[in-house]
C-alpha cells in the first residue's frame, strides 16, 4: 500500500496540472458564493472537497464542467480556458465525467442505453463498439447482469454506480462526484464507494465533494475544506484531520467526527 | 449460534376478496348509498335502452329511395344508406371514389408494416412522411399521370375530415414542439416569437382564423397570387392546434427535474441532442394524454370548415338534411355524424392509452 501511495505522490507531483482556480468568483444574484478560489489540481490527483452545506463545494466543482459560469477569474481544464465559447466547453464536457447526488440517470433508457448515449452521439463510437465498451464498464461496477433493465428498477446504490459507469463510458480524464453518495441508504454507501476506491487506484484524476471521511482519508491526496465561499484550507489527509490549522475546520471537524 | 429466519410463504388470497361475486360486493353494492345509486342506474337504464333499441334497430328502416318508405316509429336509416357514398367522398366523382380508397388501403398498409421485425423504421417514418404524401396529393387530386384532375373544392365529406384531422395533427405536432422549445429558450428574440404566437393565436376563436384563412387573405393578397382555400384553411387549422400543442408540450418539459438536462449538459451532448435524445421523449411520454386531448379537439374542430362553404362530414350531412325527399331524418343523419366521429376519437384515446402502457419504463421521479 506504501508502494502504491508513493508511486501515487510520484505521478501526483511530476505530472502537470490539470485544473486551475485562477481568483475565480461567483454570485447568485447578489449572493457571493465563491470568493477568490485559487486552487490547482494535478494529474492523477484525488481531491476531497467538504464544507458545511451552503459553503460553495457544489458550485465550485460544477464551475469546472461549466454547469455553472463564473463571473470572475479564469478556471483552466486540461489547458482549455472556460469561456462562453461552446466548443470550449464541449471539448471539456468529453473529458470530463460527472456523478450527481441524484444519479441523474435517463428513466426512459435502459442501464445500456444510459451507458452508451454519450458514446454514439458525441463520441461517434459505432453502436457496437460502445456496447462492448458500457458492458466492459458494467461489469466493473459489477452489475453487468442488470444492464437491459430501466435506471427505476434498481436500487440507489446499483444507479450510483450505473453513474459512475456512465460517466466512465466517454474515459474522461477527471471526474467530478457531487455528494455521491448523501442521497444514498446506509448499506448502499459502501458499494459506491468501494467502485469509488477502485477507480481512484487506478489512478483517475478525481473531484469529490462528500462527507465521507473515511473515504477522504483511504483515498485523497488533499482535503480541501470550504466555508462561506472561501476555501480555508486545503491539506494531505493525515495533516488535515489530525492537525487542522482553522479554527473553523476544527470545529466542523470535531461536529462532524464526534457523533 | 445464529436463529437462522426462513421467511414465511406467501398465501393466495382469500376467495372472497377475488371473483366476480367479490368485484359486484365492492363495486356496487359497498355501502347503501352505493347500492341505491346501482338500483337507481338500472331503472334509468330500464327506462332508456329499451326505447332506443326499438327505434334504432327493431322498428328501423334500412333501404329506400325516400322518407316515404320509412316507418313513423323508426329509425330511417335509409337516408344514410344511399347517400353512404356521398358522406364518405363529398362530391367527389363517384367513378374516380377509388383513388382515394386506394390511398387510404395505402397508408393502413404502409402504418401496419411498423410491426414488421425486419422493416427499418426510420426509412419507413420518412416514406411515411414525406413520399406517401405525395403519392396521395397526385391521387386525390388528379391531373398527372392520366387521372383526371378533381378540384378540391368538390373534397369532402368524412374523406375531408380525415384529410383536414389528419394533416392537422401531423403538422401541428413538431411546429408546437418547436414553439414550447422556442419559449423556453434563452434566446430573446426567439422567444418573444414563440410567446406573442401563442398568445395571440389562443386569443383568437378558430372560427376567426377560418374566416380570416378564407375570406381575409385573398383581400390583402395582391392578384395571381391567390393560392387554394382548402390549403389555407388547412394552416389556419394547423397554426390554431400547434399553439395549444406548444403549450402542452411546455408543461411536460417543465415537469423533467434539473438534474436531466444537467445530466445531458455534462455528457457533452448538445442543445439539439439533449432535447431529442433525452428530454423530449420524457416530457412528450408525460404529456401523452393533453397531446391526445388536443388531437382530437383538433378533429372535431375540422367541422368549422363547414363555415367557409367546405363540405366535410359533418357539412355534408347537414346539406343532405335539406333534400326534399329525406325531410325529416336530421336526428338519423347526426347520429351517424356523432357515432362517426366517436369511433375516430375512440380510437385515438385508445391507441394513446397502449403507447403510454408501452412507454411505461417503471421509473420514478428523481
Amino acid at each position: 500500500m506504501t508502494n502504491t501511495n508513493m508511486a501515487r505522490a510520484q505521478l501526483a507531483s511530476g505530472e502537470s496540472t490539470i485544473i486551475e482556480f485562477n481568483d475565480v468568483n461567483k454570485w447568485y444574484g447578489d449572493f457571493h458564493v465563491l470568493k477568490n478560489i485559487n486552487f490547482s489540481i494535478k494529474k492523477g490527483e484525488r481531491i476531497v472537497v467538504c464544507g458545511p452545506s451552503g459553503s460553495g463545494k457544489s458550485t465550485m466543482i460544477r464551475c469546472i464542467n461549466r454547469l455553472e459560469e463564473h463571473q470572475k477569474g479564469s478556471i483552466l481544464v486540461d489547458g482549455i480556458e472556460m469561456n462562453n465559447n461552446l466548443k470550449n466547453i464541449e471539448a471539456i464536457r468529453k473529458d470530463v465525467g460527472m456523478v450527481f447526488q441524484h444519479f441523474n440517470l435517463f428513466p426512459h433508457l435502459t442501464i445500456l442505453e444510459n451507458l452508451t448515449l454519450a458514446p454514439i452521439w458525441v463520441r461517434k463510437t459505432p453502436k457496437k463498439e460502445a456496447d462492448e465498451m458500457a458492458m466492459h464498464y458494467l461489469e466493473r461496477v459489477k452489475i453487468g447482469n442488470q444492464a437491459l433493465k430501466y435506471p427505476g428498477q434498481l436500487s440507489g446504490g446499483q444507479q450510483q454506480r450505473v453513474a459512475i459507469a456512465r460517466g466512465l463510458c466517454m474515459q474522461p480524464r477527471i471526474m467530478l462526484f457531487d455528494e455521491p453518495t448523501s442521497a444514498l441508504d446506509p448499506e448502499m454507501i459502501k458499494e459506491v464507494l468501494d467502485t469509488m476506491i477502485q477507480l481512484a487506484e487506478e489512478g483517475m484524476t478525481m473531484v469529490c465533494v462528500t462527507h465521507e471521511m473515511g473515504f477522504a482519508k483511504t483515498v485523497a491526496d488533499r482535503v480541501v475544506f470550504m466555508d462561506a465561499g472561501e476555501i480555508v484550507e486545503a491539506n494531505e489527509p493525515h495533516a488535515f484531520f489530525d492537525n487542522p490549522q482553522h479554527d473553523r475546520t476544527q470545529n466542523f471537524l470535531s461536529q462532524i467526527l464526534n457523533h | 449460534m445464529a436463529i437462522i429466519f426462513n421467511p414465511s410463504p406467501s398465501l393466495p388470497p382469500p376467495s372472497t376478496s377475488v371473483g366476480p361475486v367479490a368485484w359486484i360486493r365492492q363495486n356496487l353494492l359497498s355501502s347503501p348509498l352505493n347500492i341505491i345509486l346501482t338500483l337507481f342506474s338500472l331503472y334509468i337504464m330500464y327506462l332508456t335502452i329499451p326505447p332506443l333499441v326499438e327505434w334504432g334497430i327493431i322498428n328501423a328502416t334500412w333501404t329506400g329511395s325516400s322518407k316515404a318508405d320509412c316507418t313513423a316509429s323508426g329509425a330511417c336509416w335509409a337516408f344514410i344508406t344511399t347517400r353512404f357514398d356521398q358522406f364518405m367522398y363529398g362530391l367527389y366523382p363517384s367513378e374516380e371514389t377509388w383513388r382515394i380508397n386506394l390511398a387510404a388501403i395505402l397508408i393502413v398498409l404502409l402504418v401496419g408494416m411498423f410491426s414488421i421485425k425486419i422493416v427499418h423504421k426510420l426509412y419507413l417514418s420518412i416514406t411515411i412522411i414525406l413520399i406517401y404524401p405525395v403519392i396521395a396529393y397526385c391521387l386525390f387530386a388528379g391531373g398527372i399521370f392520366g387521372l383526371e384532375p378533381v378540384e378540391t373544392s368538390r373534397w369532402g365529406g368524412l374523406f375531408l375530415t380525415v384529410l383536414l384531422g389528419t394533416i392537422g395533427i401531423v403538422a401541428s405536432f413538431p411546429l408546437g414542439i418547436l414553439l414550447a422549445l422556442g419559449r423556453r429558450s434563452n434566446m430573446p428574440i426567439a422567444k418573444s416569437i414563440c410567446i406573442i404566437f401563442i398568445e395571440t393565436i389562443r386569443a383568437v376563436p378558430l372560427i376567426t382564423i377560418m374566416f380570416m384563412a378564407s375570406v381575409m387573405i385573398p383581400l390583402f393578397l395582391p392578384d395571381g397570387l391567390n393560392f387554394n382555400k382548402l390549403l389555407r384553411v388547412l394552416i389556419g387549422i394547423t397554426l390554431f392546434s400547434a399553439a395549444y400543442m406548444a403549450e402542452v408540450i411546455r408543461g411536460g418539459l417543465q415537469a423533467i427535474p434539473k438534474g436531466q438536462y444537467e445530466a445531458a449538459d455534462a455528457m457533452g451532448l448538445t442543445y439539439w441532442k439533449s432535447m431529442t435524445l433525452v428530454v423530449l421523449p420524457q416530457a412528450l411520454k408525460l404529456v401523452i394524454p393533453g397531446i391526445v386531448n388536443t388531437f382530437i379537439g383538433l378533429f372535431k374542430d375540422t367541422t368549422l370548415v363547414y363555415i367557409v362553404g367546405m363540405f366535410d362530414l359533418l357539412g355534408i350531412i347537414q346539406l343532405a338534411n335539406h333534400d326534399t325527399k329525406w325531410l325529416g331524418t336530421t336526428i338519423e343523419g347526426y347520429a351517424f355524424a356523432a357515432f362517426i366521429y366517436w369511433a375516430f376519437c375512440f380510437g385515438m384515446s385508445r391507441y394513446s392509452m397502449a403507447i403510454e402502457r408501452k412507454l411505461e419504463t417503471g421509473h420514478k421521479r428523481n
